[in-house]
């Protein structure tokens, strides 16, 4: 076994209103800066055991469909970030 | 014999006592229990008439409203639950409780609908909705709506962060043909909220603040019917004069009353 490095985004589908980001924008436009389309996500780091880079993904996209993502209202991205040797 | 109701609560969860208390003015004989004390099989589920996850935010709200509390119940007592609401046992969700039903799956239901067809997503207007809302329920429900007639308009308040009900077209029209949606917000006058806040608090799809599985035994709904149990809970309540008071309970309380009915009637 192998202990990997994995990064998970997670964020609100693209369709869906990010009122987070929204208030970011609106707090950055009044400290004078010209932003547009701010999104807010989140991010995951963490190790998994895995035999190989291959497994690890499937792994992640698991942990990804049953609790860090809703696939109805989120995306999420996932990669390996590296690997003990 | 008193329905026998069971409140569980994690770290986080703050409506339990009240929720005992609406359940209590309805007749039931309440426990609160923390989930590990279940998990630990130290109780019995099935030794109570009724279950109800209470609101809050448990574990923080962490990664998503009732998401860690929801993989501690699916991971763990999820056979108990799942055989619990089969054996026609009422199951109601409130807030957090709702949120967490959505997450293991068993609202709207994981026979038809699978783990994941529906989400309450971060409101629409991108902070905590607290105040009070104009609901119409459908009274269809033999289960938790007997009281409500036809043409009433209830109120309740709502408080959350994450309530916008979302899913598919396809799941849409499914619930509205089966009448599974059980309270949709509304005008002052009765008329569709459409979306429009505030009457809309979160921007719920098709207005929706209510849902049950297709059996009709298992409920989720964000207000909170525990913080309109009483008339003295309103926020009018001292400008009105008690003649006019049409309901000797505020609007909540008949969901309590009408679980603890279909206990005495169905289960015991």
């Amino acid at each position: 076994m192998v202990k990997f490095k994995v990064r998970v985004e997670v964020w609100l589908k693209d369709e869906l209103v990010d009122a987070e980001g929204k208030t970011v924008e609106e707090a950055l436009k009044d400290l004078g800066y010209d932003v547009s389309g701010v999104r807010v996500g989140k991010v995951y780091i963490f190790n998994v055991e895995s035999e190989s880079s291959s497994d690890v993904e499937r792994v992640v996209v698991d942990i990804c469909e049953r609790l860090l993502a809703n696939p109805v209202k989120d995306k999420y991205f996932v990669s390996v970030l590296g690997h003990e040797v | 014999m008193k329905p026998k109701i069971l409140i569980i609560r994690v770290a986080g969860t703050n409506c339990d006592s009240e929720t005992a208390r609406a359940l209590e003015e309805a007749g039931a004989s309440v426990q609160i229990v923390h989930t590990k004390r279940l998990i630990d099989r130290l109780l019995d589920l099935s030794s109570f008439h009724g279950l109800v996850i209470p609101g809050g935010f448990s574990y923080g709200d962490y990664v998503r409203a009732g998401a860690i509390w929801a993989s501690k119940l699916y991971s763990k007592l999820m056979d108990e639950i799942v055989s619990f609401a089969d054996s026609g046992k009422p199951i109601l969700g409130i807030c957090n409780g709702f949120q967490v039903l959505v997450e293991i799956g068993l609202l709207p239901g994981l026979g038809e609908f699978g783990l994941r067809s529906i989400s309450l997503a971060p409101n629409d207007s991108g902070k905590f909705e607290c105040r009070w809302v104009y609901l119409k329920p459908n009274g269809s429900n033999r289960v938790f709506m007997k009281y409500y007639t036809p043409d009433r308009i209830i109120r309740m308040p709502v408080a959350h962060s994450e309530g916008k009900f979302i899913a598919s077209n396809y799941i849409l029209k499914v619930f509205e043909e089966r009448k599974l949606i059980l309270l949709r917000y509304v005008m002052p006058n009765g008329s569709p909220a459409g979306g429009v806040y505030p009457f809309n608090p979160n921007g719920s799809y098709m207005d929706i603040a209510g849902i049950c599985n297709v059996d009709g035994n298992v409920m989720g709904l964000m207000p909170h019917p525990e913080r309109a149990t009483y008339l003295w809970q309103y926020p009018d309540f001292t400008s009105k004069i008690y003649g006019e008071l049409e309901y000797a309970y505020g609007d909540g309380y008949w969901i309590f009353k009408s679980m603890c009915d279909y206990i005495i009637e169905e289960i015991i």
